[in-house]
């Protein structure tokens, strides 16, 4: 019933397009499916829950109580390994990110001088290097740059793929974002066992201290190897979801009070957020393979293990 | 929300690492090789600026050197030329006066001599004329012994001439 108002707004607003459209979904699904009364909090979640419906402009499915072109179902080894959303997302961000690196080098090899887009990326893959990987890693580090380098753009394309109109961010799926922990807690060791050998790496789980501790020791350790990935997952998926329940429960208000009145602070309040998110799309790709890399450092210092604990 | 999805969660793992091959192979490469070469490229101009700029210093206090050299040489063969042609200058002075001097005395001398022979000539001159004279006087009148008495005087007075 507000569907007219807000696709109006959405016109307007691009900043809040996406949520609109969202909320217009939303509010329709929930009223058919659960006839209205559901809160509304718990509907607006709904838009970034993943869901095997892919939500396109100019498309409207036959069946009406589904939003958006419905994705094939696909069963491997038992497991449900379905098209949703935010795989979608993922394969966009990926082909993307092939597509203009992949440009970007051809052009960068013939220009001497990169310009324009080859001189942004640039401009990046300069900063991981030297303000993240040589401070963190040191020289030897420089042989994980391509998977920190992917690490960061692949973080960073998802979740600016969530802030356009139709868009998602698969960063934003707390499944996604344990994929890249698990990946990144297997290059954590990886990169530890090659800088150390297998012996060093064991022994440094011993904490080093007296063999009669180890039974307390060893677990706490190995426990702590699961910390750090586990809390690059967390805080990347909290961080690209807070910023979209934001903005979704200030596009919210209006229906909360029901009145138009509201409708130019909302968007004011989710344009600021907007931004906000704009920039924290950046920094969570930031952290997330600065601390990456910091993790990996701190296993490569062949130095400094064994005694000091 | 916080539900896992491991299909969702391999899949990540799959595209994941499929876009590190990739992107390793078509970008991460060429564009480090790129910016590699390039940060090399430029820290080699840098060196071979620097270098340039000593070399230029270098050359440029050579040939301060060099011409501090060349105007002291300048100047040297100025003086050692103004002294040896003070010093020419005084022999040529010296030469020439003392040959004027030997030219004076010799001409002195020469006329000396030229007196002297004049002196002598006029003397025989004078005595054949005073002869001659005194024949003329004396030849109708004076004997022999007076004769020799005039001519006697006559030659003691020119003697004291």
């Amino acid at each position: 019933m507000f569907s007219w108002i807000l696709l109006s707004d959405s016109k307007v607003q691009h900043a809040a397009a996406d949520t609109a459209h969202a909320v217009a979904d939303t509010a329709a699904h929930a009223g058919a499916a659960h006839g209205g009364d559901e809160n509304l909090f718990t509907q607006l979640l709904h838009h970034i829950y993943d869901s095997n419906l892919l939500e396109l402009p100019f498309y409207h499915n036959p069946d009406p109580s589904k939003h958006g072109l419905e994705l094939p179902q696909l069963n491997l080894f038992g497991m449900d390994m379905s098209m949703t959303k935010h795989v979608v997302f993922l394969w966009l961000a990926a082909v993307i990110l092939i597509v203009t690196l992949s440009l970007v080098a051809r052009r960068n090899q013939k220009n001497k001088v990169p310009k324009g887009l080859g001189n942004l990326v640039e401009v990046f893959v300069v900063f991981v290097r030297d303000e993240i990987v040589v401070p963190n890693m040191g020289k030897g580090g420089l042989k994980y740059l391509p998977y920190l380098l992917t690490n960061f753009f692949f973080i960073l394309v998802m979740n600016l793929l969530g802030l356009i109109p139709y868009g998602a961010s698969a960063t934003g799926n707390v499944s996604v974002t344990a994929g890249l922990a698990v990946i990144a807690f297997i290059m954590i060791q990886f990169s530890a066992i090659r800088a150390q050998g297998l012996g060093h790496y064991l022994a440094h789980l011993t904490g080093g201290v007296h063999w009669a501790l180890w039974p307390i020791m060893i677990p706490i350790e190995v426990l702590g190897l699961f910390t750090k990935p586990f809390a690059l997952c967390i805080r990347l998926f909290a961080n690209m979801t807070g910023g979209h329940i934001v903005i979704l429960a200030l596009i919210g208000l209006i229906f909360v009070f029901k009145s138009l009145m509201v409708a130019p602070v909302s968007i004011a309040f989710a344009l600021g957020i907007y931004m906000l998110e704009l920039f924290v799309a950046f920094l969570q790709a930031y952290i997330f393979t600065m601390l990456t890399s910091l993790f990996m450092g701190l296993g490569m210092q062949t130095e400094s293990h064994g005694h000091e604990h | 929300m916080l539900d896992i999805n491991p299909g969702l969660i391999i899949w990540t793992i799959i595209t994941f690492v499929l876009l590190v091959v990739v992107l390793g192979k078509f970008a991460w490469t060429p564009i480090l090789q790129a910016l590699q070469s390039r940060e090399q490229e430029i820290a080699d101009a840098l060196k071979k600026a620097d270098e340039a700029k000593k070399d230029a210093e270098r050359m440029m206090a050579e040939n301060k050197l060099a011409m501090d050299k060349a105007s002291n040489e300048t100047a040297r063969l100025i003086a050692e030329g103004r002294t040896m042609a003070e010093q020419l200058k005084n022999d040529i002075v010296a030469k020439a006066n003392e040959s004027a001097k030997k030219m004076l005395d010799q001409a002195k001398e020469e006329i000396a001599r030229e007196k002297e022979a004049a002196m002598a000539q006029l003397r025989t001159e004078v005595a054949e004329l005073s002869i001659t004279v005194a024949e003329k006087i004396l030849d109708e009148s004076l004997d022999g012994a007076k004769q020799k008495k005039m001519v006697d005087k006559v030659l003691q007075q020119l003697q004291k001439n």
